[in-house]
Formats: C-alpha cells, sequence, structure tokens
C-alpha cells in the first residue's frame, strides 16, 4: 500500500541545512497499522506529510495506493489526497462550522451533492458515536470529541490509507484508549491502512502491528511489535521499549530490593508474548519447596500478545531455588537473578 | 425646542444626515471588499503562505503603507485630479467616495492580514490534507474562520469612515460635518455645530453596537 525508497528530504535554511529525514526505506501493508516513534526533531512529522505530498522529498520515491505522491502535483495530488485522510494532534477542525459541516467539509472538497453528503455525514456520525452532538460547534466538545470528529472528517472520502499526526497526545489517558480503540474498530472494519506518529510507546503497544523506530532522521529499527518488544536493539528502541514494561526498575529500585530481601535471591522475569499468560507461578510454587513472592511487575498487552516484567523474591533451600530458576528458565521467560552491584 | 435651536432648519439636518449615512455606507461596503482582497493578497503572499511571493508581498505592502500614512484630509485634496476623472466633478457626496475608500481600504487591509495571520496554520494544512484547492481554502477556510475578526475590524473602520466623512464635508462633499462647519462655524450657529455632533455619536454608537453583536453572534470560538 506504501512504499518508500531511500526518501530523504533536507530544509535549506539561511546559512545551514537540516536533514530531516535520511535515506529511509519503509513498506507498509494493505490493512496494517503501522507506527513510526520517536522524540521530537526525529523525523516522524515530516516522514508522515511526505505520504500526502504536505511536503516533497529533496531524494526517493514515495508510492501510496499506487500513485507516486513525489511526482504528482495539482489537480491530481488533490485527487490522491482525498484518499488518504489524515488527523491531527490538535484537531484542526473549522470552529465556525458544526459538527456535521466539519464533517461535510471534505465532501464539499470532492464536489458531491448535499443530498449525498448528508447521507454519509449521518453514517460517519455513527462510527464514531457522536449522535446527538451533530449541531455543535467544536468550542463546545471535549478533546476526545474533537477527535473523533476528526476521525469522522479523515474518513469521509473513503480514503485507503489514514495519517495520524499525534493522534492522542494531546488526550488524557482514558480517552487515548478510547480514541485507540475507535482506530482498531475502523482499521477491522474498513480495512484501512493506518501510519500513526507517536513518541508513546503505549499507542504503539496497544493497537500497531508494526514499529518504526526514528532518531536524527532515520530509522532505526524496524519490526513487528512484538518482536520489538521482546528483542530491542538500538538503545532509543530499548529506552522506548522501557517506557512500557519496566517503568520503575531503575538501579536504585533495584538496590532497594535486594536489601530488602537479603535471604534468597530477587529475580527479574520478562515475559513476552504467550508466556504470559501461561500459569508460572502456580507451577513454581507446586513443583518447587519454595517462598514465592512477587515483588513488583507490569505485564501489558500488545497487539500480538502479552509483554512485561515481573520482581520476584525466591527464598528456600538453595538446591531448590537454583532448580525452580532452571524450570522457570525452560518456559521461556527470561530470569535474570539481580545481585548488587 | 425653537428657542434653544433657533437656527436650525430640519430639513437641512436630514438631508445632511442621509448624505453622512450615503457616503459611510458606501464607503463601508467598497472598504470591505478592497480591503479583504487586499488583506488577502498580503497574507496570502507572506513567507511560508500559500502564494509566498516577496515581490507582489512588498510591492502590496508598500502600496497599503503609504496610503495609510497620509493624513486623510491631505488626501483629499491630492486625490482631486483623480476625482475629477473618475467622477467628473469635485464637489458633492460621490466626490468624497474615492478618498474615503482609498484612505480606509489600506487601513482596513492590515487588520484582515492579522485577522487572517490568527488562523490557526493547523487547519490551512488540514484543508490541504484533504485535497482542497487554494481557491476553496480561501472561500471555505480562511474568510469564514476569520470572520468575527473581519466583522469587529471593520466596525472599527466605519467608525473612521464616520469620521473621514466630515472632514470631507469640509471641503464640500456635503454630510453633518458641511453642516456644522458651513452654519456653525462660519455663521456662528452653534446650535447645527450641536446637532451636527450628536447625530455624528448616535451614527457611531448605532455602528458600534451592530458591529458587536454581529461578531458575537458569528463567533463560535
Amino acid at each position: 500500500m506504501i512504499k518508500l525508497s531511500q526518501v530523504t528530504k533536507i530544509y535549506e535554511l539561511k546559512d545551514s541545512t537540516v536533514t530531516a529525514v535520511k535515506n529511509v526505506d519503509m513498506n507498509i501493508n494493505k490493512g496494517q497499522i503501522f507506527g513510526i516513534i520517536g522524540y521530537s526533531g526525529a523525523g516522524k512529522s515530516t516522514l508522515i506529510r511526505l505520504l500526502n505530498g504536505l511536503e516533497t522529498p529533496t531524494k526517493g520515491t514515495i508510492m501510496v495506493a499506487n500513485r507516486e505522491i513525489n511526482h504528482i502535483s495539482g489537480r491530481e495530488l488533490r485527487k490522491a489526497r482525498q484518499e488518504i485522510g489524515m488527523i491531527f494532534q490538535h484537531f484542526n477542525l473549522l470552529w465556525s462550522r458544526t459538527v456535521e459541516e466539519n464533517i461535510s467539509f471534505p465532501l464539499e472538497i470532492a464536489g458531491m451533492s448535499k443530498k449525498e453528503r448528508s447521507k454519509i455525514v449521518k453514517e460517519l456520525i455513527k462510527l464514531v458515536g457522536l449522535e446527538g452532538r451533530e449541531k455543535a460547534y467544536p468550542s463546545q466538545l471535549s478533546g476526545g470529541q474533537k477527535q473523533r470528529v476528526g476521525i469522522a472528517r479523515a474518513l469521509a472520502n473513503k480514503p485507503k490509507v489514514l495519517l495520524c499526526d499525534e493522534a492522542t497526545s494531546a488526550l488524557d489517558p482514558q480517552t487515548t484508549d478510547s480514541i485507540l480503540e475507535l482506530l482498531v474498530d475502523i482499521n477491522q472494519k474498513l480495512g484501512l491502512t493506518i501510519v500513526l506518529i507517536t513518541h508513546e510507546m503505549h499507542v504503539i503497544r496497544k493497537i500497531c502491528h508494526r514499529v518504526a523506530v526514528m532518531e536524527d532522521g532515520e530509522v532505526v529499527e524496524e519490526g513487528n511489535v512484538l518482536d520489538v518488544f521482546e528483542n530491542p536493539e538500538q538503545p532509543m528502541t530499548k529506552r522506548f521499549v522501557n517506557q512500557v514494561i519496566e517503568p520503575e526498575s531503575s538501579n536504585e529500585m533495584i538496590e532497594n530490593l535486594l536489601s530488602q530481601h537479603p535471604e534468597g535471591k530477587v529475580i527479574q522475569l520478562t515475559f513476552v508474548g504467550d508466556t504470559a499468560e501461561m500459569p508460572l507461578i502456580t507451577n513454581v510454587i507446586r513443583k518447587f519447596d519454595v517462598n514465592f513472592n512477587i515483588l513488583q511487575g507490569k505485564v501489558s498487552q500488545t497487539h500480538g500478545g502479552a509483554v512485561g516484567t515481573m520482581f520476584v523474591h525466591v527464598d528456600g533451600d538453595i538446591k531448590e531455588v537454583e532448580q525452580a530458576i532452571q524450570y522457570i528458565r525452560q518456559q521461556k521467560v527470561k530470569a535474570e537473578v539481580l545481585s548488587h552491584e | 425646542m425653537s428657542e434653544l435651536l433657533p437656527n436650525i432648519r430640519w430639513e437641512k439636518v436630514y438631508e445632511a444626515t442621509l448624505e453622512t449615512l450615503y457616503m459611510t455606507g458606501v464607503s463601508v461596503f467598497a472598504t470591505f471588499i478592497l480591503g479583504i482582497i487586499l488583506g488577502l493578497m498580503l497574507f496570502l503572499t507572506s513567507k511560508g503562505n500559500l502564494y509566498e511571493n516577496k515581490i507582489i508581498h512588498a510591492i502590496v505592502a508598500a502600496i497599503v503603507n503609504i496610503f495609510r500614512s497620509i493624513p486623510f484630509i491631505i488626501l483629499i485634496v491630492l486625490l482631486i485630479p483623480f476625482t475629477i476623472i473618475l467622477i467628473g466633478k469635485m464637489l458633492g457626496q460621490n466626490a468624497a467616495l474615492p478618498a474615503l475608500i482609498i484612505g480606509a481600504a489600506p487601513f482596513y487591509a492590515r487588520m484582515v492580514e492579522i485577522a487572517l495571520k490568527e488562523i490557526d496554520k493547523g487547519v490551512i494544512e488540514a484543508a490541504r490534507a484533504m485535497g482542497a484547492k487554494t481557491t476553496t481554502i480561501i472561500w471555505r477556510v480562511l474568510l469564514p474562520e476569520a470572520m468575527p475578526a473581519l466583522v469587529s475590524g471593520i466596525t472599527v473602520t466605519a467608525i473612521a469612515l464616520v469620521g473621514y466623512t466630515a472632514m470631507a464635508g469640509v471641503i464640500g462633499a456635503g454630510g453633518l460635518g458641511n453642516l456644522a462647519y458651513l452654519f456653525g462655524y462660519q455663521r456662528s450657529q452653534y446650535d447645527y455645530t450641536w446637532v451636527a455632533t450628536i447625530l455624528i455619536l448616535m451614527i457611531v454608537f448605532i455602528i458600534q453596537f451592530v458591529g458587536d453583536y454581529v461578531t458575537s453572534k458569528i463567533d463560535k470560538r
């Protein structure tokens, strides 16, 4: 659906140049939810704007839905853009228009008759769950509702691709979840390809199938979300993964746990995928004569399975403890025995 | 009444009021259109905008700045040859119109430019991402989104124009300014000055009230 090859974008400033995007290759399949993560300044905003021609690349080719976006202009580009919906961090609604007029706007641009427009707008309002708010103005809506209007507007011309520019970054966690659920729902119902950029790993974890990590304009790592969570290779990727699965595993915290439990062993377990759902703890206690305490942990669901870490304290006969650890390792759970540094 | 205002002939006052209203009305309408055109040109050709063009921007900006800087009373005199070509005479309300419009439109154009600059860039980007043409963006995004500021701007401009018509009156355009000058000052019939002042104040208050009302009605922010 989307194919980027060797895409580079260089901005010429007064007395310097900035390479916002550097030699990016990317392949996004139809129906995929593809996440691009990076800190601000990593080039992800530029990258997503290259996909609908809001920015033109300095080098490279960009194919979206069988159109070479970087080579078309004028009428053809506008036509192409109608097939690429986009939603924004700050929603970018027209405050002078009501909810239904906002959703109707892209249809007006496409030159649709009033009758057809109102029919489609009605369906979209239902799809995004805004029934009863049709006549409201954006200023009367909450952030989440505004983004729903944004999504409905982006879907109006039945696009093949939906671009999400930090679509949940201005929303509170609960609203973020409901918007993400809506995106997954749309992805499944309409088979829409979704490209989203974010700096929040939990957005990637919740809904993406694949993820690309960007740093200084380059894609430093790309893969299936679960694989990346399991084996993050680049330091930048590790930082993002840690955002989600080890929110508090600082050295300080580990030292703290160790000093609280001088006897026995403190073990860090890392679960990935199916293993997270296995009754591991029950099995260990049944099979071995050890005390097994959960100290703290966090397991999160991703699109492809669960990931997480857990800190446990195992105490008892040294041999039994060793065997218990051996057993845990056989279950494809990463177990790391922690010690003072 | 006739003791308090011994010299007033009301049909003259009535006539002068209509002349002032006529000059104000026509010039406000023309200033609104011309100011929006100039303001759009200033905005669209500015840096980073849809029709970015340094040369056109510089030319329009220079014209606007020059005409905005010339004191109105001098502008009228300067424009007399132009007015004679355009209207065929240099007296009467219609003869005042070119000067009124040329004096006010650049002033309003700057307000239009400011109003357009206030529009969130993201909204324009969203419209472009939807595949909108620039003309669509102008008509369906820029003007509606800026409308409250455009209306409050034209309110201020209209009030300034009432003042301009009074000045134009002094050099023969008619209206309440002419009345106050000709009868009130030159013939020392001060009651005319008072009546003209009160009527002008009333016109200004009504314009302000209507402007505020319309602005608050269309402002959905």
